[in-house]
């Protein structure tokens, strides 16, 4: 991607970030019975929407890499793992935070939360797998495996709680939106700003990746 | 409040690790790739 193609898309994450600031402190109401400790949803809910979504991607491209052999898709795969990993922190700080006023208690072992740690993990220990492997192939076909069966805990934490008694609300139903219009609004413009935000940190991120490649081949080359 | 705000500090101060870290790695490994060429060019001339 050139320069310029990728300070522009720096530029509109910023002020989109920017914008969604403003939704949610400006522009959303302040929630009847949570008052404006609910404002901390417009941001924890988009980053663990963006942490789902880079494990998602890290899959696909873990199938990628072991139907097509190539590197670069063990590439994409660590590079939007380590984005989802820090926005699945994101995510349980930032609902830790919201449960301490809400729920008063920082933590609970309710299903929802119980299983966002245990994905958390899952892709902490693909980050440990890959620096215990030296060989590149093989680092990247047991990462890969790795990608595929860990994906496995993402859609059970997604409906954990659709499927189970949890006390964690319940936003987005098939039946419609808990929210008022201006905080789904708010909602909706977070997510696609944190969308935008997970591009850029990936082209960043997978940069490094490439360069990492380079160095090795490099390497190689002279041995 | 003090809670929102704490919160929202979590999101910059993740962002800019994250942000930080991909900016040091990449300055090392791009010094990396200059010390490696320099190397390899007396070899491509021989």
């Amino acid at each position: 991607m050139s320069f310029r193609w990728t300070t522009f898309l720096i530029l509109l994450s910023a002020l989109a970030i920017i914008g969604g600031l403003y939704m949610a402190f400006l522009f959303a109401p302040t929630e009847a019975t949570m008052g404006d400790v609910q404002r901390i949803f417009y941001f924890h809910v988009p980053s663990a929407w963006v942490g789902f979504f880079a494990f998602f991607v890290t899959f696909i491209a873990s199938i990628a890499y072991l139907w097509k052999g190539d590197l670069k898709w063990d590439r994409l795969a660590i590079s939007s793992v380590e984005i989802g990993v820090a926005f699945m922190t994101m995510a349980i700080i930032t609902g830790s935070i919201w449960a301490r006023p809400v729920w008063n208690t920082w933590w609970t072992w309710d299903p929802r939360l119980t299983l966002s740690a245990v994905v958390w993990l899952i892709y902490i220990a693909y980050i440990m797998l890959r620096a215990a492997v030296e060989n590149p192939a093989r680092r990247a076909r047991f990462a890969a495996v790795f990608g595929i069966a860990g994906f496995a805990s993402v859609p059970l934490d997604f409906f954990a709680i659709r499927w189970w008694r949890t006390i964690h609300p319940v936003i987005f139903e098939s039946k419609g939106f808990h929210l008022s219009p201006r905080m789904l609004m708010t909602m909706l413009f977070c997510l696609a700003a944190f969308t935008l935000l997970y591009f850029v940190l990936l082209i960043q991120r997978l940069r490094l990746e490439n360069l990492r490649a380079e160095v090795e081949r490099i390497k190689s080359r002279r041995k | 409040m003090g809670y929102l705000f704490g919160a929202y500090a979590v999101f910059w101060l993740v962002t800019f690790l994250l942000v930080f870290s991909i900016e040091r790695r990449q300055r090392e490994l791009e010094k990396e790739v200059e010390a490696l060429r320099k190397k390899q060019e007396p070899l491509m001339e021989v």
